[in-house]
């Protein structure tokens, strides 16, 4: 039989569908949304792209977005405001489909005091203008969030990656203009007989050309110039010193001509090697704008927090909350700053910063560290220290001091362009010098053809086409780079660190495994009974493992924070729990909450071993790349799990428990300091140290919109499986860039016979040039793009 | 004699023709930044996508029907007020 689709999301309804307007549901949430859309006969929604909704799994409290309200905060997220008509972009990363579009841009029906709503589907943006008369920015929040399009607000925006691209493509159309025109007058030089044309037209042709050649070298190309000059204070030779030597000869010998009327030059050579390392560029550049690589523990932090004040509840700031201000923390909300518990029983998930997977059980009085997440009833907090003075962000920020080495210094092409530049200095030189004896009327023409024609054109374009290409694949695969230079240093890593929670196991479910008596199927029934009522995940992780679905009714259920749970079924008593709880005492040395007692009508019955899940396809991941590489586990969870995956690290010294995010740090820092190029593959704050640390830091993420911290790259949880290929992929990329850089230096070589024998005409360096860069081009792209084809199928 | 003025008119034309070319194309290019920093390189799927929607939803006559709706739920609480 065919599982029954929830008519919004799509997903599997499973045995008992919700059912409304005689279709099918997986849930109450999805049944809303359709709700709301169908009363608004908004239902074209389900036409456009069919069961494209998105399912949300927790319902968050009501006054979630109660912070919209304050004024000194709205105007801070609002693009504009005049008091009656406002203006507000948000990022709404489930943004998917044509739906969501269709949707999104009638707003106005759901809530009429909204005048417009546009949507950036590249940035997942959606953009709002609304009367604020009629409606506030909080009743859109919440609007957002009722029909599952849930908005990220965050305080802080980034323009400066969209202005460059804009920049690139002028400077690509203005050289393409220049380019076009410019070989349209030197076209008549390339003809036999043009010695015949007029004279005044071979002016009028080479004074066009300088015209038009103007804004290409001093706009166009005026990245170049600037990096080859910033470089070489720093006393390094990057690829652009070369191409600004040659833009610099070409410009100047072509300009000489042209004055001296000798010859109409090499403008049009000019432009279009501008034109295509510029198009580079942009190829190179071209990157995944919704997402971010660059989060702070700001954008992990909520916007606002609950301050209570002689019992009066207020939403302010976080930036406005001081030591000793009493703050509340709801379900599944996060304490922000170190703080003492005064009321409520703490039950905090720390995984994100230690990375142990179970909450822990906190008393009235005890200290609560920044980062946590409360799990259950609100708790009151009295805060201890300010938000930017907490321990997690003064971690964090003593991390971010990485030195800045975007361009790379030990980039291949950097080190292969130190090389050619001296090789063709000297190379110009002495063939300067040789016709300075020999006829001293080329002696110049010489050497600056050798500047001319070695200008590495095919060179530098090789570097942003092949990773240019590596990265969209990745891309597409669920493998996101921050950028292209990336490529190059996977494809160096010798040795790989992994994080354990989130990264080679499941965040949030367990495996449970059953020592004992054997239980007969009414006993699993009533432990699942008990067990689904709680919250706590070991009682989930229970209630998924047991596979009978008879539900029996639970008298007398009491949870004992720490200890366990206690239930009568039919008269039966049944309790599960820590072995303290149920046996009264503890024999065991490891974490209580890994092993889970059983006791029904005051008989222990046995006990579950909770395993954390490991992610589909670890021990494969793991064993092909260990062929390659030295394989490193550091955990802040305890060793409970070490026996088993030690078979799959094989060495015990590599196996580490217990460690904190500044002990990883350290770690990733002694590994480096003995040679090793090191990546980091981990998931969460606990780790943001070490990622940033790392050659390369990827970062695991079940939504890669969400929680991700600082690093290179993204790889998408369900690709965790085919990591070793994507190693595999880097270093194959490198060897297309070695091959287009052999092809390149082919060129050169007979570009640089023409030039070093002094007879370099225009029409040589108009068709060698352009040819080796586009051929260049086309090696590179079709290889990968090859290699990209073979490797899916090779699967 | 015919035959040179020919040529000497038909090179001037071409100086013409290329002086008018590089105007044409010039303005090209300034259409081109000027859509550039207008904004419409930034998205590249939703205008596509945008077209195809039907402009008369439920919407229009709903629209109708709220602003009634509206009115008379405005005009409640200004009663109970009174």
């Amino acid at each position: 039989m065919e599982p029954v689709k929830c008519i919004h999301c799509g997903e599997d309804c499973g045995k008992h569908p919700v059912m409304w307007d005689g279709k099918p549901f997986c849930c109450n949430g999805c049944k809303t949304v359709y709700q709301i859309l169908n009363e608004k006969d908004l239902s074209q929604y389900y036409k456009i792209a069919p069961m494209s909704g998105i399912k949300v799994d927790t319902s968050s409290a009501g006054n979630k977005y109660a912070y919209l309200d304050d004024k000194e905060l709205k105007s801070k997220i609002l693009d504009f405001s005049d008091g009656g008509i406002s203006k507000v972009r948000m990022f709404i990363p489930a943004i998917h489909c044509s739906s969501c579009i269709w949707l999104l841009e009638n707003l106005n029906t759901l809530e009429p005091g909204i005048i417009h709503s546009s949507v950036n589907f590249v940035k997942k943006e959606v953009f709002i203008t609304y009367n604020e008369e009629k409606t506030s920015l909080r009743r859109i929040a919440e609007l957002l969030e009722s029909i599952h399009y849930i908005p990220e607000i965050s305080l802080e925006k980034n323009e400066e990656n969209k202005k460059s691209q804009k920049d690139i493509l002028i400077k690509i159309g203005i050289a393409g203009f220049s380019f076009m025109n410019i070989m349209l007058y030197n076209f008549p030089e390339y003809l036999p007989g043009s010695q015949q044309l007029e004279g005044f037209l071979k002016d009028f042709f080479g004074w066009m050309s300088f015209i038009l050649v103007l804004p290409v070298v001093f706009y166009c190309s005026n990245d170049y110039f600037l990096s080859a000059f910033k470089n070489l204070k720093k006393g390094i030779i990057n690829i652009d010193l070369p191409i600004a030597l040659g833009i610099t000869t070409l410009f100047l010998q072509s300009s000489w001509m042209i004055f001296t009327g000798t010859g109409i030059g090499y403008m049009d050579s000019l432009t279009g090697l501008v034109f295509f390392l510029l198009i580079g560029k942009w190829y190179q550049n071209k990157t995944y704008q919704a997402l971010s690589f660059e989060r702070t523990y700001k954008s992990f932090f909520p916007v606002a927090v609950t301050k209570v004040k002689e019992s009066e509840e207020n939403v302010v700031a976080l930036s406005d909350i001081a030591p000793n201000d009493h703050i509340l923390i709801r379900n599944h909300e996060l304490i922000p700053t170190d703080s003492v518990l005064v009321k409520g029983n703490g039950n905090i998930d720390y995984s994100f910063v230690t990375g142990e997977s179970l909450p822990v059980i906190k008393k009235e009085g005890d200290v609560l560290f920044a980062g946590g997440r409360q799990i259950g009833s609100s708790i009151e907090l009295e805060v201890t220290k300010s938000v930017d003075q907490s321990n997690l962000t003064q971690l964090w920020n003593q991390y971010q001091t990485k030195a800045e080495s975007e361009d790379g210094i030990e980039s291949v092409v950097n080190k292969v362009s130190q090389y050619f530049t001296i090789v063709i200095l000297l190379v110009a030189v002495a063939a300067g010098t040789f016709w300075l004896f020999r006829d001293p009327s080329k002696a110049i023409f010489a050497f600056t053809s050798v500047l001319i024609i070695a200008c590495p054109c095919a060179l530098a374009l090789t570097l942003p086409f092949t990773f240019g290409s590596t990265m969209r694949w990745f891309g597409r695969s669920g493998f996101y780079l921050k950028q292209s230079s990336v490529v190059e240093r996977l494809s160096k890593t010798d040795t790989i660190v992994f994080d354990k929670t989130g990264t080679i196991t499941y965040s949030a479910e367990m495996d449970t495994e059953w020592k004992g008596e054997k239980l007969s199927g009414e006993e699993m029934g009533m432990i699942r009974s008990v067990s689904m009522h709680s919250a706590h995940p070991v009682s989930r992780a229970i209630t998924n493992d047991i596979p009978d679905k008879i539900i029996y009714p639970v008298e007398k259920f009491k949870e004992i924070p720490g200890m366990g749970i206690t239930a009568e079924v039919k008269g039966i008593k049944v309790n599960i729990g820590s072995e303290e709880f149920i046996t009264g005492k503890t024999t065991r040395s490891e974490a209580v909450s890994t092993i889970v007692f059983v006791n029904i009508n005051n008989q222990i019955k046995g006990y579950f071993v909770i395993h954390n899940k490991y992610r589909e396809g670890m021990e494969q991941v793991i064993n092909s790349l260990s062929e390659n590489y030295e394989l490193h586990l550091i955990s802040g969870d305890n060793d409970s799990e070490k026996e088993r995956l030690l078979p799959v690290f094989r060495d015990k010294t590599r196996l580490h428990f217990n460690q904190s995010p500044e002990d990883k740090f350290r770690y990733i820092k002694r590994l480096k300091s003995e040679g090793h190029k090191v990546l980091m593959v981990g998931d969460g704050l606990n780790d943001a140290g070490a990622l940033n640390e790392s050659d390369v830091g990827i970062s695991i993420a079940d939504d890669i919109f969400q929680f991700s911290p600082a690093c290179d790259a993204i790889l998408k949880s369900g690709k965790f499986k085919n990591l070793n290929g994507f190693m595999t992929f880097t270093r194959k990329a490198m060897w297309v860039v070695f091959a287009s850089f052999t092809i390149s230096f082919l060129y050169n070589v007979v570009g640089l016979s023409f030039a070093v024998g002094g007879n370099l005409s225009p029409i040589i360096a108009a068709i060698l040039m352009p040819i080796s860069s586009v051929s260049v081009v086309a090696f590179a792209t079709l290889n990968i793009s090859l290699l990209a084809k073979h490797y899916k199928t090779g699967k | 004699m015919f035959s040179k003025i020919s040529i000497y008119i038909s090179l001037h034309a071409i100086v013409f023709l290329i002086i008018i070319g590089a105007i044409v194309t010039g303005g090209f290019v300034i259409a081109f930044i000027w859509a550039v920093k207008g904004g419409q390189y930034e998205d590249d799927y939703s205008p596509a996508v945008r077209i195809l929607f039907d402009d008369d939803l439920p919407e229009k006559k709903d629209k109708e029907n709220k602003e009634e709706k509206k009115d008379t739920e405005e005009e409640k609480p200004v009663n109970s007020i009174k």
